[in-house]
């Protein structure tokens, strides 16, 4: 099976979960920074997919001063869709990533915290398995629940000509030398698709000390230092940023980087 | 211990034993094709390691999943929103 068939199974079979008793409560973080088109979007297809399973959940939408607009957007999807369920924490400037989910968990009132990207590029019908591997079940009870491009029916879509070959071997040579250093017991580091309980999500980010992806990297390698549990869902990623070149020489270099501190620091 | 200071106890613990055997160094009359077998290991390993690793992401590479159903799916997903959020009053 491919977790997108479990995810739309999950999804469709499963009436109000027993857990909205509970009080279990979901909150969205999502940084954006240009996110004018895509914003509308992605929070649409979050509406929908929580609306429609019965899920409490809230989107906080985390702005860096973007000066396409984004601001604007978000306050119209604010209108259209309640202050209950769209939270606006706008920052001045581009500040980063670690920050900005520490100034969105400020104001998150879930006891999950799911991170995305707000570019579409995760599909949101995987965080229903996401919920799946949390909740507290014989199998579940992740404290991190992770969506890996790299396992089972996990990939990418959108490398085509000509980064065919390129993209893939390079994110594939960078994740086995990842492994090979770090041995993290996570097949995707760098992905930013993820579940955390929102207890250990406040734990990682005040330990976490790198910028941008390696971020997302160190997340995980210290979540296992810490002994929390960390599931893994395959998930696919569509690259929707064609023409840009993502594999500049400052990437890699600050790629390398980043894996040679955590090699040396942890 | 960091994975760096892993790695440097590891590569201590090996070069030495290595050290040991290829060099004879305690003396122990070892026979030859002892020293002979462990001098090149460091190499052949390196070596070894080296075409694992290009085999193994060569593999990944190969295999890496298309995703095309994805795709198509928030291709359709985003048709709908468009429409939807127009109705709702969203300016674009």
């Amino acid at each position: 099976y491919s977790s997108l068939e479990l995810s739309r199974s999950v999804f469709t079979s499963h009436p109000v979960p027993a857990n909205r008793a509970n009080g279990d409560k979901y909150s969205v973080l999502l940084p954006t920074y240009n996110e004018r088109e895509n914003l509308p979007l992605i929070v649409w297809l979050l509406v929908k997919y929580f609306g429609e399973s019965g899920y409490n959940y809230e989107i906080i939408v985390i702005d860096d001063g973007s000066p396409d607009g984004t601001q604007e957007v978000a306050e119209q999807l604010q209108k259209i869709y309640g202050d209950d369920k769209i939270l606006l924490r706008p920052r001045a400037n581009k500040l980063g990533l670690g920050t900005a989910y520490i100034h969105g968990m400020k104001h998150a009132t879930g006891n999950f915290v799911i991170i995305m990207d707000a570019d579409l590029s995760h599909h949101v019908i995987y965080i229903f398995i996401f919920f799946f591997l949390s909740r507290k079940q014989k199998e579940g009870d992740y404290d991190l629940v992770s969506g890996t491009r790299y396992l089972g029916s996990g990939g990418v879509y959108g490398w085509d000509l000509p980064f065919l070959f390129i993209s893939p071997s390079f994110s594939r040579g960078a994740n086995f030398l990842t492994q090979v250093l770090l041995r993290p017991g996570a097949s995707d580091l760098t992905g930013s698709f993820r579940l955390y309980k929102k207890k250990v999500l406040e734990s990682l980010v005040e330990r976490c000390v790198s910028k941008g992806y390696v971020f997302q990297m160190e997340m995980i390698v210290r979540a296992r230092q810490l002994n929390y549990t960390v599931g893994e869902v395959p998930i696919s990623f569509v690259d929707r940023v064609y023409g840009e070149s993502k594999l500049g020489g400052n990437e890699i270099v600050s790629f390398v980087k980043g894996l040679l501190t955590l090699f040396a620091t942890t | 211990m960091t994975k760096l200071l892993q790695w440097l106890f590891g590569v201590s613990l090996l070069g030495a034993v290595w050290a040991l055997v290829a060099f004879d160094l305690l003396e122990l009359s070892l026979p030859r094709t002892y020293r002979e077998v462990a001098w090149p290991m460091p190499l052949y390993l390196l070596v070894s390691f080296g075409c694992y690793s290009l085999a193994t992401v060569g593999y990944r590479v190969a295999t890496f999943n298309d995703c095309d159903e994805a795709a198509r799916e928030l291709q359709e997903q985003i048709k709908e929103a468009k429409e939807d959020l127009r109705k709702k009053g969203l300016k674009m």
